[in-house]
């Protein structure tokens, strides 16, 4: 396979069914590091399926995905464990932060996980709610905070680890539209600057419209937009 | 919309008479605004100037000739250019790419290709105005806003037209 000069994440003719539901069948793409490449095509059509993996959360049945020179579609599951929680980062359309914990306590957690103390892991992730703009919620428990600020905690904790590639699958589809252009621009400026590759799995265009191009997926095919215009 | 490229499309199927090629205008497209003959006969006279059709045969009669159309390779060519060519976002396009649509369905190309190669050129469009609207004042981001939700319409009616579209196949190959 060729992998494209300078390119972070490939893939290559991926496929996967469920049962006899075909939900990936195929497509070639690459992305580049800070880039924001959205993830677009009609329900059902495997734009999730894509994503998962993608971020080897889910192997397809066959096909090839490169991470930085490493093949995620030959690592067993502690490696892509282990790959998950130091290189990439994620966030989701509902239910990701633990109820028990305080908002800062969230934000921690990727860090605890990988072995930070507290305090250094603590600090850390306050400067990221710093910069997502909702440090003064460090106490609250997401029960306690809005949907709009509970979602930029969830951006501050995809980011605390400095990833690489962070993973977002419909981060904006419980928010309304101001808040959820407002947790875009923050998540696409935060990981921008951070050089970090952002994979975001919408079917809203005027949050695609933060993205720099587009992938689109049609019945479980991928096509490349920047390939075809 | 280009009625010189909706004939030439309808030519692809096989050779018709001017009239013929009014008759199957009007029913796909025309709806509330039916074609002038004399559209016709302008337009056709213009696409045999230019090479895009020929004239495949004439049917003398008791009135004036009939002349029976036929789409050349070059024609075939330039219609597959306009199918492929996305349009500049703009309102009321819609009916410029619904003809797009049937007439890719109609001769058997790619539909789902150029719904979404326009809406790539769409989402370009709305990348410039989230840009600016990110940069701007209040006042910009107001009338970026205003230009982005128009956008976001058109695309809503990309999306749906991609998920009917084995429905409308169905419709317009019956």
């Amino acid at each position: 396979m060729t992998i494209p000069a300078g390119s972070l994440l490939t893939a290559q003719d991926l496929r996967k069914a469920y049962g006899p539901t075909t939900a990936l069948d195929g497509g070639e793409f690459s992305i580049h590091p800070g880039e924001v490449v959205a993830v677009m095509g009609p329900s059902g059509s495997g734009k999730s399926t894509l994503l998962h993996c993608l971020a080897g959360i889910v192997m397809p049945d066959s096909g090839t995905i490169m991470y930085n020179g490493r093949e995620v579609t030959a690592m067993g599951d502690a490696e892509r464990s282990a790959l998950r929680r130091t290189e990439f980062g994620f966030v989701f359309q509902f239910g990701q932060l633990v109820p028990e914990l305080t908002c800062v306590e969230n934000v921690a957690l990727p860090l605890r996980l990988n072995g930070s103390s507290r305090k250094e892991a603590e600090r850390t992730a306050l400067a990221w709610m710093e910069r997502l703009e909702v440090d003064d919620l460090r106490k609250k428990r997401p029960g306690e905070v809005s949907g709009g600020q509970g979602q930029r905690v969830a951006v501050a904790r995809s980011l605390v680890t400095n990833p690489r590639v962070v993973f977002a699958d419909e981060p904006t589809g419980a928010l309304d539209s101001f808040n959820g252009e407002r947790v875009m621009e923050l998540l696409t400026d935060a990981a921008r600057s951070a050089n970090a590759a952002v994979v975001l799995v919408t079917h809203e265009a005027r949050v695609a419209a933060y993205s720099d191009r587009e992938i689109v997926v049609r019945d479980g095919k991928s096509r490349d937009m920047e390939r075809v215009v | 919309m280009s009625i010189g490229h909706t004939l030439l499309g309808l030519l692809e199927s096989g050779p018709r008479h001017g009239y013929d090629l009014k008759r199957a205008f009007d029913e796909k497209f025309g709806h509330d605004r039916p074609l002038h003959y004399g559209q016709v006969y302008s337009t056709m006279s213009r696409l045999l100037k230019n090479g895009l059709v020929e004239v495949d045969g004439i049917e003398a009669g008791g009135g004036p000739e009939r002349k029976r159309y036929a789409i050349t390779e070059a024609g075939i060519t330039d219609v597959a250019r306009w199918l492929a060519t996305p349009e500049k976002p703009e309102p009321y396009l819609q009916s410029t790419l619904y003809t797009k649509i049937v007439l890719a369905l109609l001769t058997h190309r790619e539909a789902g290709d150029i719904l979404d190669t326009q809406r790539s050129e769409h989402l370009r469009s709305m990348r410039i105005l989230t840009d600016r609207k990110r940069k701007g004042d209040l006042a910009d981001q107001l009338i970026c806003d205003h230009a982005l939700f128009h956008l976001e319409a058109d695309l809503r009616w990309l999306e749906l037209t991609a998920a009917r579209l084995e429905k409308l196949r169905e419709a317009v190959t019956r």
